[in-house]
Parts: C-alpha cells; structure tokens; sequence
C-alpha cells in the first residue's frame, strides 16, 4: 500500500495546477452521489446505445434482480434459507400470463393481482415455515419447487398444462416513440426501482431492524420484545410478493409461459446467483442478477461441451474467494481505493 | 459502504453498455437484381452463417450432441464440396439449458450480434415457441425446428418456422395403422412423459384409433424429474391391456422395458416410440429381453448394422472421426443432427434467390427430396398447405440383435390426410 | 388383495432405493452438520467410475473395491480442496457450495461419458421370487440386504467405535472437541470420505435399477431427503425406515389416491417433510436438538 501511494504522490506533486487537486477532493467528498447520479444516467441511456439483444438482456437482469431482492430480504436480513423461490416467481408468471390469456386485462393492471397471489401464497406458508429453521426450511421449499411443475401441469383448462400460454408483448405507447425492447426494458426499470426503495425503506424502519435483531439472535430479539412469528412470517410474505413481481414482468417480457421454465433449476440458480451476488446488501440482488443473467452465456463461450462445468466451478470459485459475495468484493474494493485516495491527499 | 458497493455496480453497468456500442439501425443488407429487397443479412457468394439453440446444459443436455452432428456435416461439407454451392457454411450454435427466457436471450444474439441468415433449428416445444413470433417479425427463417409437436406445420401465422422431423401425431397414426391391421380388438395401455411430447402423441393416437375396435383401457403419465417408472408401469400391469404403448425418452424407455420383461405375467406387445427405439436403449435392458418389441423409424440409426456397409453411413462415421473425434459416433442423437443438416444443404440447393425470404420459399417448397442419412423410400415434401417436412416413417421389430423393417413405408398424409391441429 | 401386495413389494423396492442414498445423507449430517446437496450427483459419478472399471474388463466385486477406495478419496479431497477454506462460514455458504459442486459433478460426468444410458452390470440375478402370490425381484432383495448391512456397520461405527465417540463429539461441540485432542479437520474429511463411499455404494445398488446416466439421481435427491428427515437426519435406522415408509407412501398414493395419481405422487415427499417437521421435528429415530443460544 504505501509503495503505491509514495509512488503516485510524486506525480500528483507535478502536476502544476490545483484544478486537478479540487476535482480529487470533490470526487471523495460527493463521490458517492456522483456515483449514484453516473449510474442513474448509465440505466436510463443504455437502451438508446444498445442493440436489442442487448437491451434485453439488461431486462432479464432487472427482472432477477427483482426476484433477488425479495429472496435477499428472507435470506440475507431475516437468515432463513429458501430453495423454492422459483415456485412464487411462477406462480407470479402465470398469474400475469392466465390474466392476459383468459381475461384480456392491460399488462400493468396485471402486477398487483400477481403480486398479491404471491404475497398471500407467501404468507401461507410463512406460518409453517416459523416452526423451521436453516436445513428444513431449504428441504420444504425444495420440495415445493419440485412439486410445483406437475401441479401446473395438471390444471390444464387454465395453465395451458404441459404446452404453457403464448402472450402478446406489452405495446410502447405511441407518445413514447419506444420501440418494444425498449418500452420493456422501462417498464422492468420502474418496477425495479419502486422494488428497491420499497424495501430500501422498510429496511430502515423498525421492521428492518427487528429482521436485522432475528437473523443475529433469534433468542436475544425475542427476549427484546420482538414479534418473532410476526415478522418471520412477514418476511416469508414480502418476500415472495416480491418473486411474484419479478415473475409478472417475466411473462411481459418473455411472452410465453410453460411449466419447464419453472423447474427446481430456477429456484437454486436464483439462490446461487443471491449468494454470488452478496448477501444482505442492497447490490447484492443486482450483482446476483447481472451473474444469472451474463455467467451461463459466459461459461459457454468457455466450455462448449458442458458449460454446466463452468458454472458450477464459477459458483464454488466465487464462494471460495469472495464468501460474502461479489458485492462484498465490490464493498472491500472500493474502501481500499478510498484509503489510498485519503492517505494520498495526506501526503500531498 | 452501501454507496461505494452502488458504485462499483455503476461501473459494472457502464462497462457492459461500453461493451457493445452504439444502437445502429439493424445493419441488414438486402439484394439487387432479380431478387432485389431481398434481405441477405449473413449471405455472401463465398459465406453463409446459420445459428442454432440447443440445451447443452440443465436437463435436457442429452440432446446437446444434435449440433455435433450438425457441425460434423457442415465441416466435411466445406472441406469436401467447398461449402453449399460454393458457400462455406459457419455453424453458430448456443446453450439455452432448455430455458425459454434463455432461448429468446440467444435467438436474438444470433440475429442481432452474429447476423446469422438463418436459425438453424431451435430445440424443444418450449424453447421453439418462445422464439418464433420473433423470428417472424424479424423475418428470420427459423428452419427444420428440433421438436416433433405439430403446431410448426399446422399454425398458419408462423411462415418463417418449419418443422422437420416426423410431428408426434405422425408417429402415432403409424402405430394405430400397425395396430388395426395387427390387433383390431387391441386394448392399449399407455405409458407416457407428461409434455408437450407425450401428450401429443397419446393424443394423435386416440385420434387415429377413433371409429375402430381398438381401445385405451389404461393410461399413467411420468415426470422427466421422476427417479424411475416402476411404479407407473405397476399401474399399466393392472389393466389387462394386450398392448403396451411406450411414449417415453431414452432412460425412461429403457426402464419400461425392463419392468415390462421382468413382470413375466404380463406380456402384451410392445410399441416403443422412435425417441427411445436406439439400441442404446435396448442393449441396457438386454437383447433377449425386448425380442419383437415394435416400432417405427426414419432415418438411420448408426448402431444398426444393417447399415454398416451404407455409403452414407460411412460418409457420416469417417466425418465424425475426423470433426469430431470426441463425439460418441454411435449416438443416435449425432446421426440425427447429419440428417438435418443435409437436408437443410438441399434446401439451400433448391433456393432461387439467395435470400431469408429465398429460404423460407425453398422450405416450403420441397418435393420429394431425397435425404440420403433417411431410410430408403422415405423425403422431404412440404408445399403452401403442407408445413410438415417428413410424414412418412416405417415400421420395424426387434429380432436377434437387430431392428427389422417390415412392411412399406407409410405415409400418413396419404392414410389420414393432412395434420389439423 | 395380491394387487395391493404387490403394489407394497414395489414401494419397499423404490424405498430401498431411496433408503441407500439417504444413509450417505444422514452419514454427513451426523458427522459434520451440513446437508450435501450434492450427495446423488457423487453417487452417480461413483457409479460411473465402476461402470468404467467394468468396461475395462475387471470382474465386478474388484470393481466395486475400486470405486469404494476411489469414493472415499475423492469425498476426502472435496472437504479438503472446497469446503475446509469456508469452515466456520454460514450454513448457506457451504449449502451453496454443494449445489455448485452438484452442477460441476452433473456436468462433468455427461461431457466425460455423454448422456447415453449405459448398461451397468446388474450384481443381482434377474427374475423374481414368489412368495405367497407376489413377485419380489431378485435385485430388490439383494439391495435389502446391501442396505441393511451398511446400515448395521454405520451403527456400530457410530455407537461402538472411537472414531464414532470423537465424530459425535466434534458434532456436539467442535471447540470442546479440539480441545480434548481431537483431530476436528480430519473428522470432518473422514465423513465426506466415508459419507461418499456409502453414496458409492447407493449409486452402484442403483444403476441397474434406474439406468446408468448424469440425470439418475436427481430425482432420487428429494426422496432420500423426505426418508432422512422421516427417520431423523442423525439416525441410520431411522434413514432405512424411513426410505421405505416413503417409497410405500408414495407408490400407494399414486396408484390408489385418483387425485394424486402417478403426476403429483412427487408431492408425498413434500407432505411427509412438512408433517414430520410439524408435528415430531426430530423425526421418528432422532434426538431431539436441544437448542442453546
């Protein structure tokens, strides 16, 4: 560390002017909201630079994010395991897509039924899932995820069994001057960032505190006067509503639903791709989504016999290097490169 | 902390726009001349680059050796021939772990990033319907698609999609025929996955078996997540059907088979669809045990020996020696991909313009093309009502350590008139 | 009367099946608390390993010697090379890991011996037994009596040896463990090795039955989880019971119960997992968890 900065101090010495000085310092006073204002500016310009493909990809990543997000608030802030998540970002998928088949409603309308469907699944099961911690809880929801293929299956006069349900994209309004990957990509955009202030927000209240209370000490939260059963089986809930949006805004994007895409594969890539991601933080779930999305076409550019090899390897890899996940790399990466700017300008 | 992690994704997010330039309006090129406005997005004189979709992760990887045979072929082509009438082919194909979301993700690089000229098979009902309403704004030929459901040829809004090989309803008019001639009084018992595929034909079946004596007394369906088919085939044992029809994929056909041979108090006549009729389902379950088991086929398997001495097969083995020395050769899956492939090849030999919308004509309008990795007796014929490439297969038995063929082939457009539905 | 017997003989066949894998489970549990996700993909591959000696031309028993000596090592280099770096990490962290090596193994093995069913010798003669009107299968009696050994030399490892005593101690409480001189990081290597060996063993009885391929034990996995959690994720007893309480249930339930049928039985594991969790958490062999914060 100090080699580094002795050598970088000279050159900032030479440097004649103090312009270059005020930008360092403004970058570490408001670098964060620099930051913040770059990222905005990046998302909301990118599919105006961006070929189709591309764009859609970005929504696939928005879209796991959103599933990410809800799954990091059962994992990562209330410390319960699921292996089923998939099961509620299908039940969200087919909410929307049975509600566009059957009765003809507007995409958007569509969001809060799926939601809500989920929310109430989620709170369902939320109450058996109180009495189960760690290992059970995974086993139960793997078991639901695995359960949940031949289910949809079976009511065939709605779900369109085996054969699933073809949609129609949601269409940009002629004001917009969108074209269609576009107007989906802002349509996940908007949901994505109402789903992230949203929990944002009840992170920070009391509720974010008491889940925060449960994941570190069960035993202490409760002594403290915390509703344990309450707020578990709120989180369960929360947290599948939030699957199930992220299933909605799959089905407006994908326009096809089949009981295939649902498979227990779902819920374990998403789990995989929460912990890759990090593990209760706000990145996390984006992180997570960028390696669902980008790691499987990655590994095939690597391997094209078994790109399954790539994977796997990838998420032991990451584990292995990075257990608090690429946010937490992310998080270490940048306070140290705040350190050697901080102690750069006291050398200077 | 939170904001510095907010951070790093920016960049992450800017890289990947970075990455990949600006939006140009889609660089399509289009022909002059005769064909003039044609599109000849990935078409040259010297080039054509064609792209296909495959599970080669996930639980469908089985299927994952399709685009060997495929690449195989296209390989020895431009070795051998200089390419299709002097166009090198460029085999792209992409991994969609049997994911529609991923199928689309993938079907929308190959158009927009490689600029493939055509699609080149997508595989599975699921992954196939997820793509098609694209590749038909798009105007991209989605040719010879790796499922057998019926939809690709009957749907009439879907002109850039074509099937290839025989659809699932085919196949079971091929049985019922058999059986009506065989069995008139047959009771069937059916076994079948529980998809888009088994449902299909089981379907097809109890369509073509309608006005005859022959009747469905028992059905069971599996799971592919399924750990065996015992218990199911417990359940078929029951019926007191005298024939067993097998709608199963490899493992679960070898399974069936074998709970069949071990119960010897029952004994019905066994059909087993062409998915599961390699010998490398047999051979497991043992050749005495599956002695005159039923069924149908319509290209060539490269276990069969009767074969070994066809100049086709040869061809085919010494190009996956050569292209494909990893590749096991006597997968049937292999074989499989070299036959589409060489009918795509004539397809292209019969386009008049060399463009996506030549293709799409071509492919819809084949006559009696003969493909020589198909049995013999057995071509390509499609035309402006007729989506459906191959409707013709042939019956066969097992006998010794070998399918027979027996009877003549048939075709069941002609037996049943065309697929409605 | 006899359909219905038969139809029992062919859960108990499906819950042997399951009971195999679930003693590899319960074997890991016990020695190092974790679940391994992964444990049907390493019996698979272990399967194939045998499959290879065979095709090489060894005769079957020397065969399975090797594949038992080769198990046993690649389980102990597993906890060395990827689970020792996350000792001491969150539960999930390692849960994670198995499901990444899950992928691995499953993707290793197709790109290795490719997808193609392969004909595995089956130890067992063919053909049934009659016994009072219902055929038994040869083969199913053989994996009985397979079982019920290695069920019997796990309890008597877990009950009546040294190694059994430190393994229950480093379970119990791995600081007091180490203090008292046990070697903690080698128990928990020698449970992967002995837990992969067992899987060995599951994965061999299995091939014959369900067909050698990359796929064969996923959708065993949920099964032998629903038999661990029935008997108690730290009893060999209680795995074998449960196995076959399980493979009875579920092959009963599909052929009798027309509303779940042969589609929906893979929603008897669910059932039972949530039922015993509910009611008898520590399953029917189990010790109850007492918990200390």
């Amino acid at each position: 560390m100090t080699e580094s900065t002795k050598q970088a101090a000279p050159v900032a010495d030479a440097a004649p002017a103090t312009g270059r000085r005020d930008v360092r310092a403004l970058l570490q006073e408001r670098w964060q909201w620099l930051a913040a204002a770059a990222l905005v500016a990046a998302v909301c310009f990118a599919p105006f630079q961006l070929v189709p493909f591309r764009v859609f990809q970005l929504t696939m990543v928005l879209v796991y994010a959103v599933a990410l997000l809800g799954l990091n608030l059962l994992v990562g802030h209330a410390g319960q395991i699921s292996l089923g998540h998939g099961a509620f970002f299908a039940v969200g998928a087919y909410t929307s897509a049975i509600l566009l088949h059957d009765h003809g409603l507007p995409h958007l309308v569509t969001l809060p039924f799926a939601a809500a469907l989920a929310f109430v699944l989620g709170l369902g099961l939320g109450v058996p899932a109180l009495r189960l911690r760690g290992l059970y809880l995974a086993l139960v929801t793997l078991a639901i995820a695995i359960f949940l293929v031949p289910l949809i299956k079976r009511f065939e006069s709605v779900t369109g069994g085996a054969m699933g349900l073809t949609l129609e994209k949601p269409v940009p309004p002629a004001w917009t001057g969108l074209a269609e990957d576009q107007w989906l990509y802002f349509l996940a955009l908007a949901v994505t960032a109402l789903a992230f202030a949203s929990v944002y927000g009840l992170l920070r209240s009391r509720v974010g505190r008491a889940l925060h209370a449960i994941r570190d000490n069960e035993a202490a939260a409760e002594v403290m006067g915390v509703k344990l059963s309450f707020y578990k089986t709120l989180a369960f809930a929360w947290s599948a509503m939030l699957a199930g949006v992220a299933g909605c805004v799959y089905t407006w994007t994908i326009a096809f639903v089949a009981p295939d895409s649902f498979t227990v594969t779902l819920s374990i890539t998403l789990l995989a791709g929460l912990v890759v991601g990090g593990l209760g933080s706000m990145a996390g779930p984006v992180l997570g989504g960028l390696f669902v999305v980008y790691v499987p076409s990655l590994s095939q550019d690597i391997n094209k016999g078994a790109p399954g090899v790539v994977f796997g390897l990838l998420i032991i890899v990451v584990m292995l290097v990075a257990p608090t996940g690429l946010a937490g790399l992310a998080g270490r990466a940048a306070r140290s490169t705040r350190k050697v700017l901080q102690k750069e300008r006291r050398n200077a | 902390m939170r904001r510095s992690v907010m951070g790093a994704t920016a960049v992450a997010v800017l890289l990947a726009s970075a990455a990949c330039g600006g939006r140009g309006e889609e660089g399509g090129t289009t022909a002059q001349g005769e064909c003039k406005g044609q599109q000849t997005t990935g078409i040259t004189d010297k080039s054509v680059k064609l792209g296909g979709i495959y599970p080669l992760s996930g639980p469908a990887s089985a299927y994952g050796q399709i685009p060997v045979g495929v690449k195989a072929y296209f390989d020895s082509v431009n070795a051998e021939e200089n390419g299709i009438g002097g166009r090198k082919v460029t085999f792209v194909f992409r991994d969609d772990g049997y994911q529609p979301a991923r199928a689309v993700e993938e079907a929308r690089r190959l158009v927009e990033q490689e600029q493939v000229f055509a699609l080149f098979q997508t595989l599975g009902t699921p992954s196939t319907t997820a793509v098609w309403d694209y590749a038909g704004q798009r105007k991209v030929p989605q040719v010879f698609v790796a499922t057998g459901a019926s939809k690709w040829g009957t749907d009439k809004s879907h002109p850039w999609t074509i099937g290839w090989q025989p659809n699932y309803i085919s196949e079971a008019r091929i049985y019922a025929q058999f059986l009506k001639g065989e069995k008139p009084q047959a009771k069937v018992a059916v076994l079948y996955q529980n998809d888009d595929f088994g449902k299909d034909l089981l379907g097809g079946f109890k369509k073509a078996i309608e006005g005859s004596q022959i009747k469905v007394v028992a059905e069971q369906s599996y799971e592919v997540a399924d750990p065996s088919v015992d218990p199911q085939m417990r359940n078929l044992a029951g019926s007191g059907a005298d024939v067993f029809l097998n709608v199963t994929t490899p493992k679960f056909g070898s399974q069936a088979l074998a709970a069949d041979a071990k119960n010897t108090r029952w004994n019905p006549l066994h059909i087993i669809n062409n998915v599961a009729a390699s010998l490398t389902v047999l051979r497991p379950v043992g050749f005495p045990n599956v002695q005159n088991t039923v069924s149908a086929a319509y290209y060539k398997d490269p276990v069969d020996p009767q074969w070994a001495n066809d100049a086709e097969m040869k061809r085919y083995k010494a190009a996956m020696a050569k292209y494909a020395p990893n590749a096991d050769v006597n997968n049937q899956y292999n074989a499989f991909g070299w036959a589409a492939a060489a009918s795509f090849h004539k397809t292209m030999q019969a386009m008049k313009c060399p463009t996506r919308e030549g293709l799409r004509d071509a492919m819809r309008n084949l006559k009696d093309v003969r493909v020589d990795m198909l049995l013999p007796g057995i071509s390509l014929n499609t035309g402006a009502d007729d989506g459906f490439p191959i409707e013709s297969m042939q019956l066969m038995r097992f006998k010794g350590e070998r399918w027979e063929l027996f009877g003549q082939v048939i075709d069941t457009r002609k037996e049943f008139g065309p697929v409605t539905h | 009367m006899s359909e219905f017997l038969q139809q029992v003989v062919e859960g108990l066949g499906a819950g042997a099946i399951y009971a195999s894998l679930a003693l590899a489970l319960v074997l890991i549990y016990r020695f190092t608390g974790i679940v391994n996700f992964a444990q049907g993909e390493l019996a698979m591959f272990s399967a194939y390993i045998a499959w290879q000696c065979v095709h090489a031309g060894l005769p079957f028993w020397l065969a399975l010697l090797i594949t038992l000596a080769v198990s046993f090592t690649g389980g102990m280099l597993i906890e060395r090379v990827v689970i020792r770096p996350v000792e001491g990490a969150p539960e999930l962290t390692v849960v994670i890991i198995t499901v990444g090596l899950f992928i691995f193994v499953n993707a290793a093995a197709g790109w290795i011996w490719s997808f193609l069913i392969k004909d595995f010798p089956n130890p067992f003669p063919g053909g049934a037994a009659e016994l009072g009107g219902v055929a038994v299968g040869y083969a199913t009696l053989g994996i009985f009596v397979v079982v019920g050994v290695v069920m019997g030399l796990l309890y008597l490892l877990f009950q009546h040896t040294k190694i059994g005593l430190a393994m229950r101690a480093v379970s119990a409480n791995p600081d007091s463990a180490r203090l008292v001189g046990i070697r903690v990081g080698w128990m928990l290597a020698l449970g992967w090795g002995l837990a992969a060996m067992v899987g060995a063993v599951s994965g061999v009885l299995v091939a014959p039955q369900l067909f050698l391929e990359p796929n064969m034990m996923g959708g065993v996995l949920i099964y032998a989880f629903a038999a661990a959690t029935l008997g108690g994720f730290d009893s060999p007893v209680g795995a074998v019971v449960g196995g076959l309480v399980v493979g009875v249930a579920e092959t009963l339930a599909g052929a009798y119960v027309d509303a779940i049928g042969a589609d929906l039985k893979v929603g008897v594991p669910l059932v039972i997992i949530l039922a015993v969790l509910l009611l008898r958490p520590q399953g029917l062999f189990g010790h109850a968890e007492v918990e200390r914060a």
